[in-house]
């Protein structure tokens, strides 16, 4: 029962996990496999590999616009994988580790970022909302997915992610105080990673901790370290059983740092220091996993190069296959905005494509 | 005279309007310490301080909410959206109280605050940053709004915009913030909202736009005048009022119209543009005045944006058509 030991109010942090890798907290210690273990780090791996490329890519002229994950692996990754099968996501935009862990291919994420709408798409079985850009307004969709959940006894969960700028909208409040009136199951992640574009976290709330709204809408709140993969999974796999259990909605406060820009378009040297960049990658979620499952024997150095290696050539792959799809077709512009097309939509297209083929490009 | 582009025409004439009235104050999400995103707003804090320039929290509602709080009770605030498509959770504010607070309190409080918004697309962004739904806006009693198209105009429109009684949505065409440089007077001047700019005399047809477009319907024209066509030019510049007079007068001249927007056709300032025209200058017209506009779809991801906003030449068919109606 961690929410009962850890009080919002008493601004202390949630870690199973120490910097070193050493296990604190043992009686926390979420009860999975070694293999599940090897999986989450992949999963970790995978992402950091995948936003490496995308940086890449972009560089060179070949990507679009990007928002990197770096730093925030183990939040993601940990939030996301407890989740089960017939449970729904609800991101914001920078989830690519969470959208992994919950099996959305790299492909369709680099394509929306790429500037394809098909990235948006999501198959049949995959139960993820795409990308919401406008800040916070997703939550509240988080919350009506939860309410239909519970109001048709579906047994499901639904987690929501959001950055400390969401903190400060209407909407977030809307959403976390709907949620608590009907005692929905939602699980509130917010991932603290103490900027919104340039804003420090200190313009959005002077609230000591963002875990600490949660008492005001009547849900547990927790502060846990985002750069812990075992405390986020623990943190969110109890937030998930009381919410099975017809408990109501939860907000998980991940204190984590974004490493790198805050898109390829931001410039973080502006308003930030090197040294402080420089404390926080000495707390790399991954780095810390990884002592972790050296030192359990779990994982070596070598194994360790082939993991990197073959999430790098993943990555490759998936941006090749994004690179060749090519522009966005004519007809899908106009198709998909409503059921059938509006009787001006045709016009408009028909008379597009008239004017296209006199000029020999239809 | 210096050379400039637009977004330094921005910057400048936020820096001396600050400087000449105490009361103007900037804010907005990442507009202090940054400078914004696009930067126009940059070195205001280092000048002026935070408590002139400052960064808010991430809170559109927030922001004009608190604006017209700020203007009711003093201040002139200029505030800033990052990008027109998050103005929306502020639209409460906009609507149900920026444009309406001096009707309702029967003139006892004013909002004299200036909102700014980069809007348009054809910058290959990300979802919701290329909006231009400027006719949102026009439509809301109360509210005027203002598009320069070049770096002259924006920095006397700007101006102007900050000394208006009335609040003003000041919407920036992000496409051409650096795209060109132009020769702009250091010294402070206003060019008065609403009132539009013959950009280039002609007596043939009339061509109409603001804002980015207004390179893509000057570019139209000049094919045109290869083909004998003379086209008037019309930088709208004000969609809300709107110059009626200049536009009437233009079409009684030239019996024909084109009117070039980027936002969605349905219900777009080219749709009050025609009938205002029906209006006032039925019996001159020569042709139906037509329109080239992006479709009725939200503007595309950059794989598919090609296509969206009207080129010079898909204006110049529409020009040819016009002109060779009914001859
Ligand atoms: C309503 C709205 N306003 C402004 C923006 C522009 N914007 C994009 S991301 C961002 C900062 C978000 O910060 P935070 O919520 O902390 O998430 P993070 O990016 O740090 O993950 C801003 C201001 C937006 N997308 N939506």
């Amino acid at each position: 029962m961690i929410f009962e030991g850890y009080h919002p109010l008493d601004k202390t942090m949630f870690q199973v996990m120490d910097e070193e890798g050493n296990i604190i907290k043992p009686e926390y210690m979420p009860d999975i496999s070694k293999e599940q273990m090897m999986e989450m780090y992949q999963l970790m791996i995978q992402t950091r590999e995948a936003d490496l490329k995308a940086l890449m890519y972009q560089r060179q002229g070949r990507m679009l616009t990007y928002a990197p994950n770096i730093g925030q692996e183990a939040a993601q990754v940990g939030s996301a994988f407890p989740l089960k099968k017939e449970d729904w996501m609800v991101p914001a935009f920078r989830e690519l580790g969470a959208w992994l862990t919950r099996g959305a291919k790299l492909e369709m994420i680099y394509l929306y970022w790429y500037g394809n709408e098909f990235g948006s798409y999501m198959p049949e079985d995959l139960k993820i909302l795409p990308v919401s850009v406008p800040i916070a307004s997703h939550l509240n969709h988080a919350a009506g997915i939860a309410w239909a959940s519970k109001l048709q006894g579906k047994d499901e969960v639904t987690i929501t992610y959001f950055g400390d700028g969401a903190t400060s909208q209407g909407d977030f409040h809307e959403a976390m105080n709907w949620a608590g009136v009907y005692q929905v199951p939602v699980v509130f992640l917010c991932q603290n990673n103490q900027f919104a574009i340039s804003v420090p976290r200190g313009i959005q709330t002077s609230s000591e901790t963002i875990a600490q709204k949660a008492l005001a809408y009547g849900m547990p709140g927790i502060l846990v370290d985002g750069n812990d993969i075992f405390a986020m999974y623990a943190a969110v796999k109890e937030a998930f059983d009381r919410a099975r259990r017809g408990e109501g909605p939860t907000l998980i406060e991940a204190f984590t740092y974004r490493i790198g820009a805050h898109t390829t378009s931001d410039d973080p040297k502006r308003y930030r220091s090197d040294e402080e960049v420089e404390k926080w990658k000495k707390k790399d979620p991954i780095d810390r996993m990884k002592k972790y499952l050296m030192s359990q024997g779990i994982l070596t150095e070598e194994e360790n190069e082939k993991i990197i290696e073959k999430a790098g050539k993943i990555a490759e792959e998936a941006f090749k296959y994004v690179e060749a799809s090519g522009d966005t077709v004519l007809e899908d512009i106009f198709k998909y905005h409503y059921k059938e097309m509006t009787p001006q939509l045709t016009e408009q297209l028909a008379e597009y494509k008239a004017y296209l083929m006199e000029r020999g490009e239809a | 005279m210096a050379v400039i582009n637009l977004l330094q025409a921005v910057n400048q004439t936020l820096k001396q309007e600050m400087k000449r009235d105490k009361r103007v104050i900037v804010f907005g999400e990442d507009v202090g310490l940054e400078g914004g995103v696009f930067r126009a707003t940059v070195d205001l804090q280092k000048e002026f301080g935070p408590d002139r320039c400052m960064d808010s929290p991430l809170s559109e509602s927030g922001i004009v909410g608190a604006g017209i709080g700020l203007a009711i009770n003093g201040l002139i605030p200029v505030v800033e959206m990052q990008f027109m498509g998050f103005s929306y959770p502020a639209f409460n504010q906009i609507i149900s109280h920026m444009a309406r607070m001096r009707n309702r309190s029967r003139g006892r409080y004013t909002v004299p605050m200036v909102i700014r918004m980069p809007y348009g697309g054809g910058i290959r962004a990300l979802e919701h940053h290329s909006e231009s739904t400027e006719a949102l806006y026009a439509h809301i009693p109360g509210l005027k709004v203002v598009i320069p198209s070049t770096p002259y105009d924006a920095k006397g429109l700007l101006a102007a915009a900050i000394r208006d009684e009335d609040p003003v949505i000041f919407l920036e065409p992000k496409r051409i913030y650096r795209a060109f440089k132009q020769e702009v007077p250091d010294e402070e001047y206003i060019l008065p909202i609403g009132k539009a700019n013959i950009v280039k005399e002609g007596g043939d047809v009339t061509l109409i736009s603001w804002g980015a477009m207004m390179r893509e319907t000057l570019k139209a024209a000049e094919l045109a005048n290869e083909k004998g066509i003379h086209a008037e030019v019309i930088d709208l510049r004000t969609v809300a009022p709107i110059d009626q007079e200049t536009v009437i007068e233009s079409v009684k001249k030239t019996g024909r119209v084109v009117i070039v927007h980027e936002a969605t056709k349905t219900l777009g300032i080219g749709a009050e543009l025609i009938s205002i025209i029906n209006e006032k200058a039925f019996l001159y017209l020569e042709a139906p005045p037509a329109r080239v506009t992006g479709f009725d779809m939200p503007f595309p991801l950059p794989r598919g944006e090609q296509h969206y906003i009207p080129s010079p030449d898909r204006i110049l068919r529409k020009i040819e058509a016009v002109s060779n109606y009914l001859t």
